[in-house]
């Protein structure tokens, strides 16, 4: 394979967990839910995705199992949130450390052990075709899986009436209650599906990505598909660009790493994705001026209806 | 059938009482998890609480792993109390040690007093500069503190990684990825015979008082307050909210680079990869545990610590992965969250129509 089409496949694999866990927030967020804890959902994802495979040796069972962990975990966040009124950011920081530590409990037994990586949906003869083939075809279920949840997801909030009742709960909960939507039900799907979403990141980490189970192998990704969503201007096909971005400095370092471009320490390259992540969203809140009001404008409030 | 209601005023009573609740369930639960994990409960939670605490060394370590805590907890009370988000004690913590462990490193010859004081001095620094760039980009072109704070924690780790791995790796240290061993003036003996305990406890203990008297009794400390609860009002008393974010954050960074330089010039006496078991996290669970309040947090911390002890004992005696500790760690501060619900509102069995109109 062509050197600059194989680092193009190794960006999209790397783009991919990004894409799917940003998705997922950026509809919660879209219901005017902040979740923090996509770290957390991410980690169990990967660790339940990995366990069901290796003992089913069935990938189909994996990743169903790594959405129900997410969305598991996703409906304690919502129980405390919408349920109890939690405040929204502690309940996210508590759904990540639970998160990291339940993660590494289930997983010390399989800390080592490899799985065989899900396989790729090769189509005979496009599959071949130079630089469109590798490109275009032969990636596994997860990553068409997360293109096209874009689709969805920019169809379904800009085109569908539930969609609009959705970005209503975000943009203004009194009055879309007072219209007579279910606010806390719509939030607690929106919270359930941005769960599932982070599941099947994990699981695509730890079944695609490097197919095997290592501790916190999410390394901050659920953090830095927070920062996307901001990026995308809470904008579905921006997730696209941005997650691609992100994956695409994720490759160039490891590779500078592999080639020892640079005469710097391995640790030094390590350190791009997270200064990235600083700088774009300091370029953003430097650019925008007004942009803030991208954001829900319930974003991160309880609502309580009132009785 | 119960009803819930809310309060008139959040009640005092339950916001003492909900922490207490919040462990007890946390306990019952950790007793389940034993049981569904194939040990038994009581033997478990007893290796896990019990023992660690019932010798004087085993104090010892409860103090030792409470002083990064206590201090890391105060900082962050104050930022959350006045709203400020800051997630990035550990990499303040991290760079703390590396700042302070860098002095003892450059000094490692000199047996001088003044190599101590230098390195404390540097290590405050060290976790303000870390702070001050999430404060910077908050208060200027107003950034989520939250990301950028967190994102720095990786970075820090990441150049602590990259110095013990490189420049500063011990060179007669059969190439492991450590610093030489600290000097006899760099390094804080224990104060307590038969223990590890330093003085760093003691400054923690300081530390949580000044923070208790500053919020209780000083306009400054009031500010936090307010500028939490009603920041439209505390714009219209002319508080001014950038001063508090820079206040609590540099407040947060110093400490928290105070706890890296115990961490390594106390216990572990050189730098390492990993000088911090993520003290800078569980701190976040203190200071909500303690109610944002110095004293609370002082308690939290000596619980907390006695989960991280707790989880090394339960470890060796009882065989249990020591992820434990974090699970427990989470499972608080969800019962903690969840109970808190009874602060403002309280269930109250749903009466009958006569009943009702009583009132």
């Amino acid at each position: 394979m062509d050197p600059i089409v194989a680092t193009t496949v190794s960006v999209i694999s790397a783009a991919t967990p990004l894409l799917l866990a940003a998705n997922g927030e950026l509809v919660a967020e879209k219901a005017g839910v902040l979740n923090l804890g996509v770290e957390g959902m991410m980690l169990v994802g990967a660790v339940s995705g990995f366990a069901v495979t290796l003992i089913t040796g069935s990938a189909t069972l994996g990743i169903l199992a790594a959405a129900s962990a997410g969305a598991l975990l996703a409906l304690l966040f919502g129980l405390l949130t919408l349920g109890l009124m939690a405040n929204q950011v502690a309940t996210g920081l508590a759904l990540t450390i639970f998160g990291v530590g339940v993660s590494s409990l289930v997983g010390a037994g399989f800390v080592g052990t490899p799985v065989e990586r899900l396989p790729r949906l090769d189509i005979p003869g496009l599959s071949d075709l130079p630089v469109l083939g590798p490109l275009l075809f032969g990636h596994d279920a997860l990553v068409y899986l997360s293109v096209a949840m874009v689709a969805l997801t920019a169809w379904f909030l800009g085109r569908t009436r539930a969609g609009m009742i959705l970005r209503a709960c975000g943009e203004n909960d009194e009055a879309a209650h007072a219209l007579g939507y279910p606010v806390i039900a719509v939030r607690f799907a929106a919270v359930l599906f941005g769960g599932v979403m982070s599941g099947l990141a994990g699981a695509f980490l730890s079944l695609s990505y490097t197919p095997m189970w290592v501790e916190a192998m999410t390394a901050g990704r659920g953090w830095i598909a927070l920062a996307l969503v901001v990026f995308a201007a809470w904008r579905p096909w921006r997730l696209l660009i941005g997650a691609y971005l992100f994956g695409g400095v994720t490759i160039l370092q490891l590779h500078a790493q592999g080639l020892g471009l640079f005469a710097v320490p391995s640790q030094v390259l390590s350190m791009l994705p997270y200064l990235a992540t600083i700088l774009v969203l300091t370029l953003i809140a430097a650019g925008s001026g007004r942009r803030r009001l991208d954001a829900p404008a319930c974003l991160g409030r309880p609502f309580r209806p009132p009785a | 059938m119960l009803r819930i209601e809310a309060r008139p005023e959040p009640s005092r009573r339950m916001l003492l009482a909900t922490p207490f609740l919040a462990v007890l369930l946390t306990v019952v639960s950790g007793a389940l998890l034993f049981a569904l994990l194939g040990r038994d409960p009581l033997v478990s939670l007893h290796a896990f609480f019990v023992t660690p605490v019932s010798s004087l060394y085993g104090l010892g370590e409860l103090g030792l792993k409470a002083t990064p805590l206590i201090l890391i907890g105060i900082g962050l009370a104050a930022g959350f109390r006045a709203n400020v988000w800051n997630i990035g004690a550990e990499g303040q913590l991290v760079l703390g040690a590396v700042c302070g462990g860098g002095v003892a490193l450059w000094f490692w010859e000199v047996d001088a007093p003044w190599v101590f004081p230098l390195m404390v001095v540097a290590a405050v620094a060290g976790g303000m500069a870390w702070a001050a760039i999430p404060a910077f980009l908050k208060t200027r072109l107003e950034v989520n503190e939250i990301l950028v704070s967190l994102m720095l924690t990786y970075v820090a780790v990441l150049l602590l990684s990259a110095l013990v791995y490189g420049p500063w790796k011990d060179p007669e240290g059969f190439n492991f990825p450590q610093s030489r061993m600290f000097g006899e003036a760099a390094l804080m003996p224990p104060v307590v015979e038969g223990t590890r305990l330093h003085a760093g406890i003691l400054v923690a203990l300081a530390v949580a008082l000044a923070a208790w008297l500053w919020q209780a009794r000083t306009l400054s400390g009031f500010t936090l307050k307010v500028v939490g609860l009603a920041p439209a009002a505390a714009r219209f008393a002319g508080f001014e909210r950038r001063r508090t974010v820079w206040l609590t954050l540099l407040l947060g960074g110093g400490l928290a680079g105070l706890a890296g330089l115990f961490e390594v010039a106390g216990p572990i006496g050189q730098l390492v990869p990993q000088v911090s078991p993520g003290y800078g996290f569980t701190a976040i669970i203190v200071a909500f545990l303690g109610r944002l309040h110095p004293v609370g947090v002082v308690l939290a911390a000596l619980l907390v610590a006695l989960s991280y002890i707790g989880g090394e004992t339960a470890q060796i005696e009882a065989g249990l992965p020591q992820a434990v500790t974090g699970v427990f760690q989470g499972m608080l501060l969800f019962f903690l969250l969840a109970t808190d619900f009874l602060i403002r509102y309280r269930l109250r069995p749903v009466a009958r129509r006569r009943g009702a109109e009583g009132r």
